[in-house]
């Protein structure tokens, strides 16, 4: 029988990527994927007629420059469209938008707020200092500060140096900014409660926790530190949906001699003598590798692919103990034409943007708490996108898709198991919200997937829905994520290792997770050491 | 008064930690005077009299933070001090009646064999972390970024005392610092009441709910404080805590401390940046060569000295400190002793905490973000008349509570509140103590806008501001300006808004008399 190199369990963006590093540096690659397509959340799907949705993740920027470059990406049909700006709608018909433009967005904050127009720049002068304090330690092996390894200490001394680097002030900012909540950060910079909530979104997206919880700064951190064509914190759609990053990492993959078997679901990972020696598939079928890199979260890695008895108790404590709580739900709408918004001009560009309409830090703050008594938010917080309106190639023309990113949606709720009668009153739920600002939206519904953790966990695979692999919490990221001593992408079973968001520097399609595992695996491999 | 001496050391404010700081200042040789606006001394560890004979604990009542070189270096018991009970059982008060004590590492009352394991398991682990940190709350916290070996040693200490729990408690201590108390006991306990109650001291006087991030860290923060206490564990004080206050007096006054009551500071007197007198509400002006403020930062630098004298930066940093109180103080004076269900005498004898589970608390605290009180919250009872019957007439007694969640900026306003508020808390400890009502002969309640009014604190927070990741040791009471100096030179900070924080601890006045005997302001102003 056929020994690969490596198997990847997994064809989502990180396992993509993984493979097809590995690929390139020579080694036989083989990409076993559950569903019939490829691309886990990073997928173009046509769930209606003519119309294509990003029914998961819906935007990238995160996606690594490196990687793209590394992998050739445009190659192979990926090109990423930035968008302009966005907006949030009040009650009373006014808004606030964001424009590329500096000017105009510095006025339309001072229409709000003088005093926040002027705050602005300190507000985005600060953020900056943060990303650029991150970014070198994205594609880097998070170094353990237990260890004496010189790895770990060149690692460690990196870190060091680079804080060092930010000043006395940088470095006070920077211990205060990682702990701190997103309320209590905005507060420094602004007054204007409109203004505060527009920036407030990121901070709590695709987490279980509210802006008011310390830790949500470092959350809008992490949807800022990416970047389209050089220009850090942007973000575009890809051509073709999302499916496109998918479908060009395969590209890369193939080209490269790599192979991906669709609706080859993995049943667990084959363990003899302490070392992989392969997979075996839901219908017995058994593929026989030297390394195994499992795309999967950390809890189905290690509870569901491995057996408790080839690893040690405290993995397995530290696997059933990890925090990845479902917190989102999602919508994705073909529509008829293109809806209106009540007091926004028809032309105004931040349409093309991302569309909020949760006014207030404590609306923020009581959709968290429904989510915290297990019930869906009763005013969510969406992000709401129109990504027909950058590409057409999206709907038919004059048609357009809305994809609605739902924050707080329970994976269980109080009331008892999810049904498709809860459902669709989730679903219900956003839109009769939504209809008080766009009073045509709901006759212009041709068709719509409701997504709640549920969907998202039987259909993708992810642990309780949770979109990032993994609550971004300081207790585990970097050298604690997935667990402490288990952050450099390897685990205790020779040749076994992760690639997915579960491990640092974590979830977004940023590929960053698979390109880290790929360095280590062929350095493991080359060393002949594990293999 | 003698108006017209000249003092090394001005003091300003007379609680815990101004008395602490001029005992230490006096002891070390300097002139040293203390003022204090109230005409008792004390501050927030201070007696009040709530009805004819009843005298009960006006804020804090319990002493187990005290630093022990605090206690140690003024001579605390040759002053006075006695301890009228010492290692108090922490009660988890239970819905159903069958209560739970915890008393150390040991736990009385129906429980998993698992859970008993379980706890001893984290508390040693907990403690060890807590061990490790202690020592950093009786000193300088370190300058970031300086070229001082003093600072760079600092550091290197703090990180030697993290490797020292070895590799698997630093890796453990590193993940779980950063995570929020209700995960960690829902990862290691099951039984609801114990991690009801220790939620509750992990979060009691913070801004946090037991699922906020943080969490974990103070308590292993107050858990370090006790570390100092060692075997005396929660204590209270012979004649409440008014006996500490009278201990540190005595031992100020004997190393030739003046002290004047009754006496408010109008004004710090600044003078091309540097601090050079303090003036008194009476108009009188006390020239001297340093200047300490126990006030809280907020009232320190808005108040006493100006914005006129503050670079924006700074200011910016002081108004930033997030100091609203949220814990209230209800005192009953009872004719009687308190009946609570299921409890003995004995038991009556301990810390009651009424936060029957996780969820409790987090509801408590989940109203106070919305500008209301908690309707049900969770409350810390003593009854001090059990260990020194002194303080009430024969047969009475004294109840006193810290309730959680109250917050200072309530949206309605305390005053219209304050009785509403008082009834909500009764009904609360009612239902564990039927028939408590009928034995009230007083009652106080002080809401955090009292406590803000009554002991000069800026927003009613015993700490002074919030103990947070954010707001502690590097970083309190703002960023560079952790080392008890301010940017008025001779002007020097000495209470809870400083490191190590609020709790009778007496460290923050300690530190800053070092630290100002480290300076020439100390030096030659002997």
């Amino acid at each position: 029988m056929k020994t690969h190199d490596v198997i990847v369990i997994g064809a989502g963006h990180n396992g993509l990527t993984a493979a097809a590093y590995l690929a390139r540096a020579g080694l036989d690659v083989l990409v076993l994927e559950r569903n019939p397509y490829i691309g886990g959340a990073a997928v173009s799907r046509e769930l209606y007629p003519g119309f294509t949705y990003s029914n998961c993740s819906y935007v990238s920027s995160l996606m690594r420059p490196e990687i793209m470059r590394d992998l050739d990406l445009p190659r192979y049909g990926l090109q990423i469209t930035p968008f302009r700006g966005g907006l949030t709608m009040t009650r009373d018909g006014d808004y606030i938008a964001s424009y590329r433009d500096r000017d105009m967005h510095r006025r339309e904050i001072a229409r709000h707020s003088p005093r926040d127009a002027e705050s602005y720049d300190r507000y985005s002068a600060a953020v900056m200092r943060q990303c650029r304090f991150i970014r070198p330690m994205l594609l880097e092996t998070p170094p353990d500060p237990t260890s004496l390894l010189p790895r770990d200490l060149r690692g460690l001394w990196r870190i060091g140096r680079a804080f060092r680097d930010l000043g006395p002030a940088g470095m006070y900012e920077t211990i205060r900014f990682w702990t701190m909540s997103m309320a209590d950060f905005l507060d420094q910079y602004f007054e204007n409660d409109l203004v505060k909530a527009h920036f407030t979104g990121s901070s709590i997206i695709g987490t279980g926790l509210g802006p008011r919880s310390p830790g949500s700064a470092y959350v809008m951190l992490h949807h800022h530190m990416g970047e389209v064509d050089g220009t850090i914190g942007a973000w575009g759609y890809a051509r073709g949906g999302m499916g496109a990053i998918s479908r060009s990492l395969a590209g890369a993959l193939e080209a490269a001699g790599g192979a991906i078997r669709t609706d080859a679901p993995v049943a667990r990972v084959i363990v003899r003598k302490r070392r992989v020696a392969g997979v075996a598939l839901e219908d017995g079928e058994e593929i026989s590798a030297r390394a195994v890199v499992s795309g999967m979260d950390f809890r189905r890695t290690v509870l569901q692919a491995m057996e408790p008895g080839d690893l040690p108790a405290g993995l397995v404590k530290a696997a059933r103990n990890f925090k990845i709580r479902g917190s989102s739900g999602k919508l994705n709408i073909a529509l008829d034409g293109m809806p209106t918004f009540r007091g926004v001009p028809a032309d105004c560009p931040a349409l093309a943007g991302d569309l909020h309409v949760t006014e207030t830090i404590e609306e923020f703050e009581r959709a968290y708490d429904d989510w915290k008594n297990g019930r869906w938010s009763r005013r969510p917080y969406v992000d709401l996108m129109i990504p027909s309106l950058t590409d057409p190639t999206m709907t038919p023309p004059g048609k357009h898709y809305m994809s609605i990113f739902v924050q707080y949606v329970p994976p269980e709720l109080a009331d008892g198991p999810w049904t498709s009668e809860k459902r669709d009153a989730f679903g219900r739920t956003v839109i009769d919200m939504l209809s008080e600002y766009s009073p045509d939206l709901k006759d212009l519904i041709l068709h719509m997937e409701v997504r709640t953790p549920r969907e998202l966990e039987e259909e993708v695979g992810l642990t309780e829905g949770n979109i990032f692999q993994g609550e971004l919490t300081l207790d585990q990221l970097m050298f604690n994520r997935p667990a402490p001593g288990y952050a450099q992408y390897r685990l205790p079973v020779r040749g076994m290792y992760m690639c997915g968001s579960s491990t640092h520097p974590g979830g977004g399609v940023m590929g960053a997770p698979g390109a880290n595992a790929a360095r280590e695996i062929i350095a493991d491999l080359r060393a002949g050491k594990r293999a | 008064m003698t108006g017209d001496r000249r003092y090394g050391a001005i003091v300003i404010g007379g609680g815990h930690n101004g008395l602490v700081c001029g005992a230490f200042l006096a002891k070390a040789g300097l002139s040293v005077l203390i003022v204090e606006a109230a005409d008792t001394l004390g501050g927030a560890a201070r007696n009040a009299e709530i009805a004819e004979g009843y005298v009960a604990p006006a804020c804090a009542h319990i002493l187990h933070l005290l630093h022990p070189q605090v206690r140690a270096r003024l001579k605390l018991r040759r002053h006075g001090l006695r301890l009228a009970a010492r290692r108090l059982p922490t009660v988890a008060l239970d819905a159903q009646g069958d209560h739970l004590t915890i008393r150390g590492r040991h736990l009385e009352g129906v429980i998993s064999d698992d859970d008993v394991r379980a706890w001893r398991r984290l508390r040693r682990r907990l403690l060890r972390m807590a061990g490790a940190l202690h020592p950093f709350l009786g000193r300088v916290p370190p300058r970031l970024g300086s070229d001082s070996w003093r600072d760079r040693l600092m550091l290197i200490r703090l990180a030697l005392a993290v490797r020292r729990l070895g590799k698997r408690e630093m890796r453990e201590f590193l993940r779980i610092v950063n995570m929020n108390v209700a995960d960690l006991l829902d990862d290691e306990l099951s039984d609801a009441r114990l991690k009801g109650a220790l939620a509750f001291d992990a979060v009691l006087g913070t801004n946090f709910g037991p699922r906020s991030p943080g969490s974990v860290l103070t308590w292993l923060y107050r858990l370090a404080g006790e570390v100092g206490s060692g075997r005396t564990g929660l204590a209270i004080p012979q004649g409440g805590m008014a006996g500490l206050t009278e201990a540190l007096a005595a031992s100020a006054r004997s190393f030739g401390a003046d002290i004047w009551t009754g006496t408010a500071v109008k004004r710090i007197v600044v003078e091309g940046d540097r601090a050079v007198a303090v003036e008194l509400e009476s108009g009188n002006v006390l020239r001297t060569r340093a200047v300490l403020s126990s006030a809280d930062p907020r009232a320190t630098f808005l108040n006493l000295v100006g914005p006129e004298h503050l670079d924006t930066g700074f200011l910016r940093g002081v108004r930033g400190i997030r100091s609203n109180g949220l814990a209230a103080k209800l005192n009953l004076a009872l004719d009687g002793l308190p009946e609570f269900t299921g409890l003995d005498r004995a038991a009556l004898a301990g810390r009651i905490v009424i936060a029957p589970d996780i969820a409790h608390v987090e509801r408590a605290f989940d109203q106070t973000k919305y500008g209301a009180y908690a309707a049900e919250p969770a409350i810390e009872i003593t009854i001090p008349t059990l260990h020194d019957a002194s303080l009430a007439p024969a047969g009475g007694h004294v109840l006193s509570a810290v309730v959680q969640y109250a917050p200072y900026g309530l949206a309605a306003g305390w005053e219209a509140h304050r009785d509403a508020f008082a009834d909500r808390v009764m009904e609360s400890i009612e239902r564990y103590a039927p028939g408590l009502a009928r034995r009230i002969v007083g009652r106080q309640v002080l809401t955090p806008a009292d406590i803000e009014r009554e002991f000069r604190i800026t927003g009613g927070h015993w700490h002074h501001g919030d103990l947070a990741a954010d707001q502690i040791f590097m970083l309190r009471p703002v960023p560079g300006w952790a080392q008890y100096e301010t940017p008025i030179s001779g002007l020097f900070l000495c209470g809870a808004g400083a490191h190590p924080g609020g709790g009778v601890t007496g460290a923050a006045g300690m530190n800053a008399a070092r630290r100002v005997l480290s300076t020439r302001h100390g030096k030659d102003a002997g």
